[in-house]
């Protein structure tokens, strides 16, 4: 997963690196005429050809389990017997009927606001600083990158220990600097839980997003920032005024991820808090597991599965529509490249 | 480029959410392949169980092999799954109307819903052994008064207590009615003891609570027909909620335990193997566990039954526990049944003997060695009722609710009056 994030981020930075402006309206004008010539049915009919392995998985994998998922969820089925007592939308006005689930879509959002206002600006913070001479860069990039490849299940069950009420380290931390009250709360606490949980997203994905910016950085060319350095900005207008401006479309992307990502968050919760304590913790995935794998509604779950899909769908769309329109030539939202 | 790879994740998520059905319909084709007896008079049948660790591990297997020792035209085909594993595994199975010749089951609502199906064969006039058999084991695998399946383990929960603390805060007996545990409750918190250990973030540990309470105020009649009539609003279920409420309030488990799991490191076991709380409501495994976890009480250690409660219809020798046993595909071949017995009549010593077992058959409690094995086993034998786990009784959504509910009295979130209307809730939908 790391190579084909980087992949698409590296892409737009690279690019810039040419004249910013044109980006868009450059590689689109050499592709019409290479269009034309395969607009032969001959032309075609090798394109579906070579098509073919990838569609067929593509429908196996994934349209199909969206169709089943978006059928079930029209059925009352405990997943015993066959698929009979047809409800219409009736799990999907208990969804939102159900107390937690509307819990849920707050704490995704929560997530979701800290993410883009505390998380991303500290790994913003730390790829400008590392992105200087500086001794020994090299391993605190790969300090701060180390915890985005730990897996998910490794980072929860690290931070159970940490936050153990009684023997645990934060416990510990926390009675050095006076700091009483937080003890023997941290996960244990449905006041505490949420802000506990969003320091362990930060230390687990702050790294992968600093990366994204020092990939970033490191497409602005040296030449604007002695310009304005020149023309007499100071440190801070150049971030301001170039640095920031020309990290545009890594920021974006870095966005775009956090928001998808917050919105799907299991494994962490699932390992550290299973939603708890009653369900303060719960995210919209978890919801979806209990009710599917604990419960045996598998109706309602998948239910709550179309919700989640077509949340992150909506969102990916608008997103790419309106937010990175500038920095995609050809995709769907844009209407052919517009 | 960029715009494929977020929505691929997405999809991502979203077929493994959708994966549950796609292995349902997958697993169609598979399942119970056709067992029977072919035209030179062999036999084989398949056999499911969930002994992938030890003891059973390297028992299970040898105990096929012995029988297919002395009867050389049965051959048995074993699959040995994990828990969770075997549970999906069979639900897939069934979904499909097919199940394996011989499987797991731990009775209750699973088996009803398997046997409401059609699917489970009905052992009631051919197990003329059953009068071997402890009445309480074979009581889970038992409806309307007809036999689906045969135990091989049972087991039951209760308070497991530490007697070193009990005598450091002056309580020389193990409370008996539900006044003298709150008073012992009392006690251990003016000696500066934790009274008891709750692992908070798994939720079924505290269901034990309210499903004892229940059991001893309305009493065994009352929570079957609870779960016949599909409410649980009545003054008995309101009035055990109360009752746990006044535990609750006592506030008599350890600091954070709303974020203890059970058998983790800091969790409910290891607070009582390290001798940081003076009891725990928790099933035979208990000893086990609590050694795994934090250290062996030893000596130390104690059991009690759940205490009555005054003007309850409940009494102190009627349990809550459950075990393992074996049920019978509709239509299995008959030497399957003739394994059964091979299993647990012949070999209950050896399952005894391996120490992860507790006795079906009456009178095999003897040969039991293990001084806390002893107890709960003894407690077993003087049984005068049983009730299943409410999570295996009843079908999985409302022993579910049932968890989160009571869940929520502890924390405090709910009334006992809105536990019942939660579970009836859950149960009139499910």
């Amino acid at each position: 997963m790391p190579s084909s994030v980087a992949a698409p981020t590296k892409g737009p930075a690279d690019e810039r690196t040419g004249d910013e402006r044109t980006e868009g309206a450059a590689p689109a004008s050499p592709a019409v005429p290479a269009r034309s010539l395969l607009s032969g049915l001959a032309g075609w009919a090798s394109v579906a050809w070579f098509l073919v392995p990838a569609l067929v998985l593509f429908l196996v994998f994934v349209l199909a389990p969206i169709v089943v998922a978006v059928h079930n969820s029209f059925y009352k089925w405990g997943g015993v017997g066959p698929m009979v007592d047809f409800v219409g939308l009736e799990n999907y006005v208990r969804l939102f009927d159900d107390q937690v689930f509307i819990g849920d879509m707050g704490r995704g959002l929560y997530l979701i606001v800290l993410s883009i206002t505390v998380q991303l600006p500290f790994a913003l913070f730390t790829a400008v600083l590392l992105n200087q001479k500086l001794r020994g860069r090299a391993v605190y990039r790969m300090l701060f990158f180390a915890p985005y490849i730990l897996s998910e299940v490794v980072t929860a069950v690290l931070f159970t220990m940490i936050f153990l009420p009684g023997d645990g380290m934060a416990d510990h931390l926390a009675g050095a600097l006076g700091l009483e009250g937080l003890q023997g709360k941290w996960l244990a606490d449905p006041s505490t839980v949420m802000p506990t949980l969003f320091v362990v997203m930060t230390w687990k994905y702050f790294g992968f997003h600093m990366m994204l910016f020092l990939a970033g950085l490191q497409g602005i060319p040296r030449e604007v920032l002695d310009a304005a350095s020149i023309d007499g900005a100071n440190a801070w207008q150049r971030f301001r005024y170039v640095t920031l401006p020309l990290l545009g479309p890594t920021i974006r992307i870095s966005v775009f991820l956090s928001v998808i990502g917050a919105i799907q968050l299991f494994d962490l919760v699932w390992v550290m808090t299973a939603g708890g304590p009653n369900h303060s913790s719960e995210t919209m995935a978890i919801s979806m597991f209990q009710f599917g794998f604990k419960r045996y509604q598998v109706g309602y779950a998948s239910a709550i599965s179309v919700v989640l899909f077509m949340i992150s769908l909506v969102f990916s769309l608008f997103y790419q529509r309106y937010v990175l329109r500038r920095d995609l030539s050809g995709a769907v939202t844009t209407g052919g490249g517009r | 480029m960029a715009s494929t790879h977020p929505s691929r994740r997405s999809f991502l998520a979203l077929s493994g959410l959708t994966a549950l059905s796609v292995s349902l319909t997958a697993a169609c084709g598979g399942g119970g392949s056709e067992g029977g007896a072919s035209a030179d008079g062999k036999v084989s049948f398949e056999w499911w169980n969930i002994a992938t660790t030890e003891p059973g591990k390297s028992l299970f297997p040898q105990i096929a092999t012995a029988f297919m020792a002395a009867h050389p035209n049965i051959k048995i085909q074993t699959t040995s799954l994990e828990n969770e594993a075997f549970k999906s595994k069979l639900t897939a199975t069934t979904s499909s109307g097919k199940l394996p010749d011989v499987f797991q089951t731990w009775g209750g609502g699973v088996l009803q819903q398997q046997v409401d199906a059609g699917l489970v064969e009905d052992i009631t006039d051919v197990l003329d052994w059953s009068t071997q058999l402890t009445p309480v084991s074979l009581e889970a695998y038992q409806i309307e008064g007809r036999t689906y399946g045969v135990p091989y383990d049972i087991g039951m929960v209760g308070f497991w207590y530490n007697k070193k603390l009990f005598a450091k805060a002056g309580v020389s007996t193990p409370p008996a009615t539900w006044a003298e545990f709150l008073d012992t409750v009392g006690k251990l918190k003016a000696a500066g003891v934790t009274p008891i250990a709750l692992a908070g973030k798994e939720k079924w540990p505290g269901h034990y609570y309210w499903a004892y309470l229940a059991m001893r105020v309305a009493g065994l009649p009352a929570l079957q027909e609870a779960a016949a009539s599909k409410d649980f609003t009545g003054p008995g279920f309101v009035q055990a909620g109360a009752h746990l409420k006044e535990l609750v309030d006592l506030q008599p488990f350890q600091p954070s335990f709303l974020g203890a799991g059970y058998a983790t490191p800091g969790g409910q076991a290891a607070s009582m193997g390290n001798g940081k709380a003076a009891m725990e409501l928790m099933g035979q495994w208990a000893p086990s566990v609590q050694k795994d976890a934090g250290a062996d009480l030893g000596a130390d250690l104690g059991f009690f039954p759940f205490p009555t409660v005054e003007g309850g219809v409940g009494k102190i020798d009627e349990v809550f526990g459950g075990g393992g046993g074996f049920a019978l595909r509709k239509g299995a071949p008959k030497e399957a049944l003739e394994f059964l017995k091979f299993f647990v009549l012949e070999n209950e010593s050896k399952l005894l003997a391996s120490n992860g077992y507790l006795p079906v058959v009456k009178g095999a409690e003897s040969q039991l060695t293990d001084a806390n094995k002893k107890v709960v086993a003894g407690s077993l034998a003087k049984a005068t009722g049983f009730q299943l786990f409410l999570d295996q009784a009843y079908p999985p959504a409302v022993g579910q609710e049932v968890n989160d509910s009571v869940a929520d009295l502890i924390a405090g979130k709910k009334t006992p009056e809105q536990v019942t209307q939660s579970i009836t809730e859950a149960a009139k939908s499910a």
